[in-house]
């Protein structure tokens, strides 16, 4: 579900494919980079999973004076309304990661499937898909999220859509540039020869030798969805009042960042940290990927 | 070259008429009543309901909706702002100024900085200067910029250090009349473009060194000097300029969350103001201006990187 559970989850089974000798996340690990990424981004996902069961109050509950830094029995104080600010941090992760990741997951996916079907066939299914790839790249991610949300209002599912959509026109790119290097090799041309189906081609001759750019699509795809939602939820775009999300809470607490800095220092860290560190993962696994893909070359 | 400035002109043009057919179908050609989504609650009065729906067109057929949005969109007429009443064109002129001044101010600090940090790197490659600046972009890149900024205002406008203005104060037409509060700003959007410039000019400053040419001059007997800038550095710019095209494109949809946070009269204010407000021509007007500087900067790093290849400036003459 996460950066920090994929990379670590799935390095074990990396040995048992044949084909690839020390295995992507294996040779992601040796890394510092990765390492480091690791620590920062599993640091702040557990914050955003243990933290809603250890908060000493309910996110919406009221426990001081309004915008106190140092209100009795708080550990950060209290936020503009009086709710503790350092309950609504702990609870604030979850759904910024839930959001994320499961965006970035809905637009890798589609995008390798359109990146596939595009790369392998070759014929008008490519033109169209990626001339309206082109067209839709045209416009700027966040803005169009902001145009839709902002007439359609803000809901989650729509949030997801948006992101993934735009996630997965930039992914059918790099998915076809990787499709069109397997395509050329000779194991396609014998399923080919002896009749195997196309989609079986594509799902099981092409997907399996592309799985080192979709990861790295997929851990950059990462980083850019919590930045983009972190972005949109700070402009009050994304999931609304009273629910604790760091986003929302940098903006509720950032006219008041004078005298309860907390409110906004701590989520905004988070988001900080957490970005951070997956893109020090992506990176390890991108220098990962380039490496492999040159012994594969030869 | 020609034939292929003109096919991505055609080009630009049909993804701007695209992406206007976007901003209209996302704003007026919803299956909800657009009214009624922009009055809300007041949505029960039936004579401001029609009053609205008159003065947007929305009983008029969808074909002839766009069609009269975009002939006023032709001539810079984007209808009248719901609250005030003004023209919207008038009503973004200074604002579009002001943020096309915090833009050009970000680029030309910006982009002339992160080069020089990039040259350097490759010249220091896989030493300590290096390997600081390229885990530094690493680490800034990933970062959203909003996060950034605040950061700045922590660091700079609270606590201890008192040194500059947290927020914007002021109105959008004389923007470089208060340069101390223009720092933040400029600084978080500096921080949030040169990254990519960065690792571009490195990339490309070391494939250049690592050329036959250069190897040339060198053998030439040439000071290492003459050989860096008058051999190396002008090869290496090209790809580099189109990567700071893409990031001045990035920028202007980029400045809407900065001028959100900095409180700065730009359009990214006006169109967050406009959300707010539901105020559906303002929406339209800036989503297709942001829109429109993106289509056409991408336009031109095209164009930009066509004329710096040398093999496509010269096969095609």
């Amino acid at each position: 579900m996460s950066t920090a559970a994929t990379a670590s989850g799935a390095a074990p089974a990396a040995p048992a494919s044949p084909v690839r000798r020390p295995g992507l996340l294996r040779t992601a690990w040796r890394f510092h980079r990765t390492k480091i990424g690791v620590v920062l981004a599993g640091a702040v996902l557990l914050v955003a999973v243990a933290g809603p069961f250890l908060s000493p109050f309910s996110p919406t509950e009221m426990a001081g004076m309004p915008n106190s830094a140092a209100a009795d029995g708080t550990l950060f104080g209290t936020d503009e309304v009086g709710r503790d600010v350092f309950s609504r941090f702990l609870h604030g992760g979850y759904t910024l990661v839930t959001i994320a990741v499961a965006s970035a997951l809905a637009g890798v996916a589609v995008g390798a499937v359109l990146g596939i079907v595009a790369g392998y066939l070759r014929n008008w299914a490519d033109e169209l898909i990626m001339r309206t790839n082109d067209m839709l790249l045209a416009f700027p991610q966040l803005v169009l999220a902001l145009l839709l949300l902002s007439i359609l209002g803000p809901q989650v599912w729509l949030l997801v859509t948006i992101i993934a959509l735009s996630h997965a026109n930039r992914v059918a790119r790099v998915t076809r540039e990787a499709t069109l290097k397997v395509v050329e090799q000779d194991f396609v041309k014998s399923a080919e020869a002896i009749g195997v189906p196309r989609w079986r081609i594509m799902a099981a001759e092409i997907l399996p030798n592309i799985t080192s750019p979709l990861l790295v699509e997929l851990g950059l795809r990462i980083t850019y969805s919590v930045g983009t939602i972190a972005t949109l939820s700070f402009l009050g775009m994304g999931l609304q009042p009273p629910q604790a999300d760091w986003g929302l809470m940098i903006n509720e607490g950032r006219t008041a960042i004078t005298i309860q800095p907390w409110a906004v220092v701590l989520p905004v860290t988070a988001v900080a940290v957490l970005t951070i560190g997956a893109n020090l993962i992506t990176d390890g696994l991108s220098r990962a990927s380039i490496g492999i893909d040159r012994g594969v070359e030869k | 070259m020609l034939r292929l400035i003109l096919y991505r002109l055609f080009y630009g043009l049909l993804t701007l008429f695209v992406v206007s057919l976007v901003v209209f179908a996302a704003t007026q050609a919803l299956p909800s009543d657009p009214a009624q989504a922009i009055l809300g609650r007041e949505a029960a009065d039936p004579d401001r309901l029609a009053a609205l729906r008159e003065q947007l067109n929305l009983d008029q057929p969808l074909a002839l909706q766009y069609w009269s949005w975009l002939s006023g969109v032709a001539v810079l007429d984007f209808g009248t702002s719901l609250s005030g009443g003004m023209p919207v064109s008038e009503l973004l002129g200074p604002r579009i100024q002001a943020s096309l001044t915090l833009m050009l101010v970000t680029a030309v600090i910006a982009a002339p900085i992160a080069m020089v940090i990039g040259a350097f790197a490759a010249l220091r490659r896989d030493r300590r200067f290096d390997h600081t600046s390229s885990m530094v972009t690493l680490v800034l890149a990933a970062v959203p910029e909003f996060a950034v900024g605040i950061a700045g205002i922590l660091l700079l406008a609270t606590g201890g250090l008192k040194l500059l203005p947290a927020v914007y104060a002021g109105s959008s037409t004389e923007v470089l009349a208060n340069p101390d509060q223009l720092v933040l700003p400029v600084l978080t959007l500096a921080i949030a473009v040169s990254p990519p410039i960065i690792r571009m000019m490195r990339a490309s400053m070391i494939e250049v060194l690592e050329s036959e040419y250069v190897q040339q001059a060198r053998l030439k007997g040439l000071p290492e000097r003459t050989v860096i800038w008058r051999h190396a550095a002008p090869n290496a710019i090209g790809p580099v300029a189109q990567v700071i095209a893409l990031q001045l494109g990035w920028l202007a949809g980029g400045v809407v969350a900065i001028e959100f946070l900095f409180n700065f009269p730009g359009i990214g204010k006006a169109l967050m103001d406009a959300i707010e407000a539901r105020n559906l021509p303002v929406i339209q007007a800036v989503t297709l201006l942001i829109a429109a500087v993106y289509v056409l900067v991408n336009l031109v790093a095209d164009v930009v990187g066509l004329a710096a290849n040398p093999k496509v400036r010269v096969s095609s003459r």
